[in-house]
């Protein structure tokens, strides 16, 4: 605070006061300097005050705006608010890493249009709308395309994330390796990129990879390269510095390619190296997808350095009709105890998965079998749903995921890419496109014996904030029933249903085979289905998406439960996906029905059964968003009565952003303060020697 | 080399054989057979083709849809809105769908060149349900709609039936 005594005159201990005609003169120019010296005091304290309020503006938007490259887009959303309940969290600019803008989306604004101003979106999408698809929970890049994992890794302390992207636009293209490293799986840190196509063997694209931990420690990663010539060839990487924890740079393999195409395979034919996993010998082996003909197959190599191979004869296994097989992964489940397996496990404690993402149809498929080690082959436990024609992932839109072992935690954990349902005009508006699933842990179905449990892992349970419980509520037949939990856009919801026993003795059987997709929505009424809830929903429900059960029961009295999501209402826009997915769900006699949702913006990941099948889809309302949105339990059979208890969680935001060197909050504090720190002395020693200098002056001449 | 089909028939036969497989015969082969690359032409050459065509019709798509807003005085302001919607579908067909389309079938990752065929359909018919009354655009909507069809059915000729 400025010390407003040097405005007083001071007492002069010489006694010599002002007298005579000196006094008369001299009177005025003292009041003249003294008003100065107070303007002086005064505007220096103003300077001081309006200094503050800037420093503390800059503090607020610091973290967005400090070093960083220009925002190139209006519409790419800052925080979400406390409308949403949620903290300041927000996905700040990329910080050190210049991107230059978004080619597909800042080009456009220089197209002449005459006499219309300002908004130019696709009907019937404003920003509103297309700001809040963003999800908050989810990794996703700050901008730009995004497609499969690659080389998943746990290292030194932190999980690494590598990812297909496309720096240049939103859609696929251009592919290159993007990197995010996160302590939990849920907050993550954006790195730089890990490779792009400098190489003649990856120009055409940094294709998808894995990673093999040797038992030193050190990391190798196999990937695709699409070469000058567009061949799929394997390539060789590896850090270029272990001891960073971060693993920002990495090397090829000066003599890549270390595969190439063997004869009998297309050249384009041949991608998505597995992690290595050790035979009885000593070697290490890996599968790659190809096709023959409409036969998808994948083949085995044998390696000791990763440099030089062995094929071997034969396949890992073939389908025939199922056409070329993308991402691979083979891996080792427990039978008997609720732990991943390290790949190389082998035993009879243990079954070998092999999982298949098929480019004809676009899903991930996975089937229960034997490895035999001897000729480097598998057997599926039961042909009839093998890989590639039976049990899927998810029956939504997850594709070419990838599995890796989690020895932080002893478990498997999935990664899968989540694609957009809506139309490349709009991923062009958001400047992005894509999001992967919340990781999940994959465990061995012990009960079924055919299927695989998917979970996400649990530390997305971090991000509960309050939850609202609602028990044993009655859903009568055809009713539905509003649960108030606030704010619908990012919700965990846990919920068992319970069917009136004498219902289902006596509902009445039907010869029409049911399915999801058939079924014709949660509209459709059957006896014994369709109930479950409502998600992303407004009030008067125009745009609704069920997430639900249906118990179909067949001319003989068997009954048998399928697990849908229904996007057909889920908004009103007209160029979004609005299909019904789902798929029959194993449901064993001391069971009931139960589910868990994650809703996320734009994403909603439903799980049945505890993670027996699961359904991941992309939901783009129009209404039903923001403080709009919300949550119905609902019953549309017609000859049961449904009991149902829910807990529901909202979800905080994660921290998805760029790391940069000053990720201490506190430095934050510190630097905005440092202005008013060092404003204050200053001002007021500045007012108190000007004010002094003056008043001395004006003593000594009278 | 050893993944060609044996051209018995000559290629007229395989631009026929293809088109049939297409749910627009008539366009798919007035598409190819106008384009005299189309003679010696692979099945992959034949897609690629079809993306030229689409290219071109969209851009020409775009190129009207310039021109009808640079009337602006002219417009209401329904149809300028639908117009300037149909601008942004047509540059997401042209700066993001071809690329999209072209470098998949060059490196053999055929569902993004099927991704991006079937949003170039979506788009055209997005464009023509914005008008509330009569659309200027309505035909070459339409043939920009039934060439990404063509396309995408090629494509997943590609995709399911040959090694090319």
């Amino acid at each position: 605070m400025v010390d407003t005594k040097p405005l007083l005159p001071a007492s002069n201990s010489t006694g010599s006061y002002l007298t005579g005609s000196g006094v008369n003169s001299l009177k005025p120019i003292k009041v003249y300097l003294t008003i100065f010296c107070g303007l002086l005091a005064v505007g220096l304290f103003a300077a001081l005050l309006i200094g503050n309020y800037w420093s503390d503006n800059a503090r607020i938007h610091g973290s967005l705006a400090s070093s960083t490259s220009k925002r190139t887009h209006p519409l790419r959303p800052v925080s979400r608010g406390p409308a949403q309940g949620v903290s300041e969290k927000t996905s700040g600019i990329w910080a050190g890493v210049s991107r230059g803008p978004a080619q597909g989306v800042s080009e456009k604004t220089n197209r002449v249009r005459a006499g219309v101003p300002g908004n130019i979106l696709p009907e019937p999408w404003n920003s509103t709308m297309l700001e809040w698809q963003r999800t908050a929970f989810h990794f996703q890049p700050e901008k730009n395309w995004m497609n499969d994992v690659t080389g998943p890794l746990f290292y030194n302390g932190w999980y690494h994330f590598f990812y297909q992207y496309n720096p240049n636009g939103a859609v696929w293209g251009d592919i290159v390796w993007g990197h995010a490293v996160s302590k939990d799986l849920i907050n993550w840190f954006h790195l730089p990129l890990a490779m792009v196509a400098d190489q003649w063997y990856d120009k055409n694209g940094v294709w998808t990879g894995s990673a093999t931990i040797l038992p030193d420690g050190k990391i190798v990663m196999l990937y695709t390269g699409s070469t000058t010539e567009a061949v799929q060839v394997q390539n060789l990487a590896f850090p270029a510095n272990h001891s960073d924890p971060f693993l920002i740079d990495w090397v090829k393999y000066h003599g890549n390619p270390v595969l190439v195409p063997p004869p009998g395979i297309y050249k384009k034919d041949f991608r998505d190296p597995t992690t290595a996993w050790l035979t009885s010998e000593g070697k290490w082996r890996i599968t790659i997808g190809s096709k023959r003909d409409k036969t998808g197959i994948s083949l085995v190599y044998d390696t000791k350095d990763f440099i030089n191979y062995e094929m071997l004869e034969g396949e890992l296994h073939a389908v025939s009709g199922t056409g070329m097989w993308e991402c691979v992964d083979f891996f080792p489940v427990s039978k008997t105890e609720e732990k991943g397996l390290d790949t190389s496990i082998n035993g009879p404690e243990v079954k070998h998965v092999v999982k298949v993402s098929l480019d004809d149809d676009r899903h991930d498929y996975y089937a229960l079998g034997t490895y035999h080690e001897k000729n480097g082959s598998w057997i599926p436990d039961l042909p009839e749903i093998d890989v590639g024609i039976g049990i899927r992932y998810d029956y939504g839109i997850l594709y070419a995921s990838k599995t890796f072992y989690d020895q932080n935690k002893n478990r498997r954990v999935l990664w899968g890419w989540i694609g957009e349902g809506d139309s490349e005009a709009a991923d062009m508006e958001k400047g992005w496109a894509s999001l992967q699933s919340i990781p999940r842990t994959i465990l061995f179905d012990n009960k079924t014996g055919t299927n695989l449990l998917q979970w996400p892992v649990e530390e997305i349970e971090s991000l509960r904030l309050n939850g609202t419980e609602f028990e044993k509520v009655e859903v009568k037949a055809g009713s539905v029933v509003p649960l108030d939990v606030g704010p619908g856009s990012q919700l965990d919801i846990i919920a068992e249903f319970e069917i009136d026993k004498e219902a289902l003795k006596k509902a009445t059987g039907s010869n029409i085979t049911f399915s999801c997709q058939t079924g014709r929505g949660a509209a459709k009424s059957g006896a014994l289905g369709p109930f479950g809830i409502l998600v992303l929903a407004d009030e008067s429900l125009s745009e609704q998406t069920p997430v639900y059960f249906y118990i179909a029961k067949d001319s003989d009295g068997d009954l048998k439960t399928f697990f849908c999501t229904d996007l057909s209402r889920s908004s009103k826009a007209p160029d979004v996906d609005k299909q019904i997915f789902g798929s029959y769900v194993p449901v064993l006699k001391d069971e009931n029905l139960s589910l868990r949702v994650l809703v996320d913006h734009s994403i909603v990941e439903s799980f049945a059964q505890g993670g027996r099948t699961v359904i991941t889809s992309r939901i783009y309302p129009t209404e039903a968003i923001n403080g709009a949105s919300k949550v119905f339990l609902f019953n549309n059979a017609t000859e049961t009565c449904v009991t149902a208890s829910v807990k529901i969680w909202q979800m905080d935001s994660a921290f998805i952003r760029p790391y940069s060197d000053d990720d201490d909050k506190d430095d934050d504090d510190r630097k905005s303060s440092a202005p008013c720190l060092l404003l204050c002395p200053i001002n007021y020693i500045v007012s108190c020697v000007t004010c002094l200098y003056f008043i001395c002056h004006v003593s000594k001449f009278s | 080399n050893a993944f060609r089909p044996i051209l018995l028939l000559g290629n007229q036969n395989l631009i026929e054989r293809t088109c049939k497989q297409t749910p627009f015969y008539d366009l798919c082969i007035w598409s190819l057979k106008s384009n005299p690359e189309s003679r010696d032409a692979s099945v992959k050459k034949l897609a690629r083709i079809m993306v030229d065509s689409l290219k071109t019709k969209a851009t020409e798509t775009l190129d009207l849809i310039d021109e009808l807003l640079q009337d602006g005085l002219a417009l209401d302001p329904e149809m300028q809105k639908a117009l300037t919607s149909c601008a942004e579908r047509y540059n997401a067909i042209i700066r993001g769908d071809v690329p999209e389309i072209n470098e998949a079938l060059k490196t053999g990752d055929y569902k993004f060149a099927a991704k991006g065929a079937n949003d170039a359909a979506i788009e055209a018919n997005s464009c023509e349900i914005e008008f509330p009354t009569k659309s200027p655009l309505t035909d070459m909507n339409k043939v920009v709609h039934d060439v990404s069809v063509v396309t995408a059915s090629i494509v997943k000729i590609i995709q399911t039936k040959f090694s090319f």
